[in-house]
């Protein structure tokens, strides 16, 4: 028995190594880092269900984008949706796979219960707004006794797919934000400090009193840290929990998004979580092997049922509605062709 | 005993070598170390090259001017090394400054000073130092320094320091944590190390008549250090603090962790910084290839060789005089 699951581990481990040449039934991937713990997560259980590995390397979404761009890996993982024009001269087809949110940390020395909204977290990276006994925070958060203490913004230093759905926020909700700054992957910050990885802002945010910063739902809900709530573009307060992060995927506009490309950012929902992405898988529509790029579509087809969600659900990702689902599977059946035949059907 | 086993070893050695061992094995052997010596030049050759013509579109889209600008906009796609030329070269003489009267105090203690017993495991406790790696320097210095710094370091230099005129302006900000003095502070424990060994060589290489006859003569310890010692090896205490730089500049992972990474210029030594080496660790990963942000961070690869060059070519000439003459 053990000695059947060492072959196994061989066979993955070589896998990655000759890219699937020898090993035909073993899929390649590369990518994304915010989707990566649940990647890897589906890739165990659908081993154990059907023999096919999946080897996915984290290593950033312009990686993932460059990789699949040269086709060294079966697919490409991307947290931004890749440009229209790119996907279509790659010959690539984007779906989405799972829903994340981003989250805002806060360290006032003592516990409180925070509400913040758009316009005054720019205003906040920009120097704007120094102290956290300002008028304008003040005026959300009536009850709360604030401190006269100099806010410090923590960023992301290393370019990530987070910064990009959070400046996208924040540019949506200030238009100060959006022709000062913008959104991508990484800005040139007006304000404040930066840190490595989601473990870099929350230790800082830690060791600092005054400090806001800004990290993945997952890693937050991983490790208990204190969130705000937020005002959305409804003008309601939404807190970040599952029930608001679903309503934000449902507000989205699937049907009119080229690309599977929709927005589920500042949406109108009324109980939506204003920062809330999908991360994307990149496919090639024309595949060197039909057989490889068949494993891959029955992998995610999998990924997208109920046995798939739960794995998602549990590590605090937001599965993708069923509707959207198959809008998916319809793609997959009408635009990966080998030799003009799709390689997979419904 | 030992010197005539050894002596006898080295008797039969010399026999063996006049025994002619070939015609073809020592042309091999010299094609060999002619092999292995060119190799070096060739790596480093095309690693310039590499660097020089991936970075070329950089300059050419933004001109010379891209060495001092100190725009870096991903969003726009405007950039200049400005920024990270100057966080680069700032907190590496930090670095140096705090290391060097460190390095003075600990290599003169242990040439002069310093108990028979003593020197060796002090020795080997610098030695150390240069054994851990950089990534644990920057988790100690971001779970440990950073906040012993943010917390009793820089508040109350900031309220003392900080309103006066010209230097004032060192000591401004918000108390971070993270910055360049931090970033300085622990590159300069990084190169301790390096510039010690190179100080206990020089001192060790001055003649112990002079010194004698300095303590002859009535000097005090201070008087011999300082008269006789450090004269006698300044040039090669230059090349080795250099060397020490040279090793600062191109620091990466420990920086990334301590300096706080902002692409905005100040002067203070609390605020936020980046260095050449941090912004590429950073930005790297989500570079496309063939964009210009590619392109602009190998032509910072391409600067930051250049700096590094420099400056070691400037210790291996101070160093070489000093050991020559």
């Amino acid at each position: 028995m053990k000695f059947t699951h060492l072959l196994g581990a061989a066979a993955l481990s070589f896998g990655a190594v000759f890219s699937g040449a020898a090993f035909a039934a073993d899929i390649n991937g590369a990518g994304a880092s915010f989707p990566a713990p649940v990647y890897q997560a589906w890739a165990a259980a659908y081993k154990e269900k059907t023999g096919t590995g999946l080897n996915y390397q984290s290593i950033g979404s312009g990686g993932g984008q460059n990789q699949i761009v040269n086709r060294t890996v079966d697919f490409g993982a991307s947290d931004a949706p890749m440009k229209d024009d790119k996907l279509e001269s790659a010959n690539l087809l984007q779906f989405p796979t799972v829903i994340g949110s981003v989250v805002a940390i806060v360290n006032l020395g003592e516990d409180h219960a925070l509400t913040l909204n758009g316009d005054i977290i720019a205003q906040i990276y920009q120097g704007k707004i120094t102290k956290w006994n300002d008028p304008k925070i003040v005026a959300l958060n009536k009850d709360a006794k604030l401190p006269d203490l100099a806010i410090v913004p923590v960023y992301r230093s290393d370019s990530s797919g987070t910064s990009f759905v959070f400046t996208s926020y924040l540019s949506s909700a200030s238009s100060d934000w959006k022709s000062a700054v913008g959104a991508a992957t990484s800005v040139q910050w007006p304000a404040g400090a930066g840190a490595k990885g989601n473990e870099g802002v929350a230790g800082t945010v830690k060791n600092t009193k005054g400090a806001i910063g800004y990290v993945e739902f997952i890693y937050a809900a991983a490790n208990k840290l204190a969130t705000t709530d937020l005002v959305n573009k409804a003008g309601k307060v939404v807190k970040p929990e599952t029930k608001t992060f679903m309503e934000a995927a449902a507000a989205a506009d699937w049907k009119g998004a080229k690309n599977f490309a929709a927005s589920m950012i500042d949406t109108a929902g009324e109980g939506a979580w204003p920062i809330t992405s999908a991360t994307y898988i990149l496919l090639p529509k024309n595949p060197s092997s039909a057989a490889q790029s068949a494993e891959a579509i029955k992998f995610f087809d999998w990924a997208y049922s109920a046995e798939g969600d739960a794995i998602a659900e549990k590590l605090h990702y937001i599965p993708l509605p069923d509707s959207v689902a198959d809008e998916v599977r319809k793609a997959w059946a009408t635009e990966v062709k080998a030799d003009g035949k799709a390689v997979w059907t419904n | 005993m030992d010197a005539t086993l050894s002596g006898r070893q080295a008797g039969t050695g010399l026999i063996a070598a006049r025994k002619p061992t070939g015609r073809v094995s020592d042309p091999v052997f010299v094609g060999i170390l002619w092999t292995s010596g060119i190799v070096v030049l060739l790596l480093l050759g095309l690693i310039i090259a590499m660097l020089f013509e991936g970075g070329l579109p950089a300059i050419q889209e933004f001109g010379l001017s891209f060495i001092w600008s100190t725009t870096w906009n991903p969003v726009t796609e405007v950039f200049g090394a400005g920024v990270m030329v100057f966080g680069t070269v700032f907190s590496a003489v930090i670095a140096v400054i705090i290391a060097l009267p460190l390095s003075f105090g600990i290599a003169f203690f242990l040439t002069e000073i310093a108990p028979g017993p003593l020197r060796r495991p002090i020795g080997v406790a610098i030695q150390l130092l240069a054994a851990i790696p950089s990534i644990i320097y920057g988790m100690w210095g971001f779970f440990v320094i950073v906040p012993l710094m943010a917390a009793y370091v820089q508040p109350p230099l900031i309220e003392w320091l900080g309103p006066l005129p010209l230097i004032g302006a060192l000591f401004q900000g918000p108390p971070l944590g993270a910055g360049m003095l931090t970033a300085g502070l622990i590159m300069a424990i990084m190169i301790l190390p390096f510039i010690t060994a190179m100080f206990v060589e020089v001192l060790e290489s001055v003649p112990p008549m002079i010194k004698e006859s300095a303590y002859g003569v009535g000097a005090t310890t201070y008087e011999v250090y300082r008269n006789v010692s450090v004269p006698y090896g300044r040039t090669a205490m230059v090349g080795a603090v250099m060397l020490g730089l040279g090793r600062a500049l191109g620091e990466t992972m420990a920086v990334t962790f301590v300096i706080g990474n902002a692409t905005r210029m100040s002067a203070s030594l609390f605020a936020p910084g980046a260095t050449i080496a941090s912004t590429i660790a950073n930005e790297f990963p989500e570079a496309s290839t063939g964009s210009l942000k590619l392109q602009s961070l190998l032509e910072l690869g391409f600067i930051l060789f250049v700096i590094s060059f420099i400056v070691l070519a400037l210790s291996r000439l101070l160093v070489r005089s000093r050991l020559k003459g």
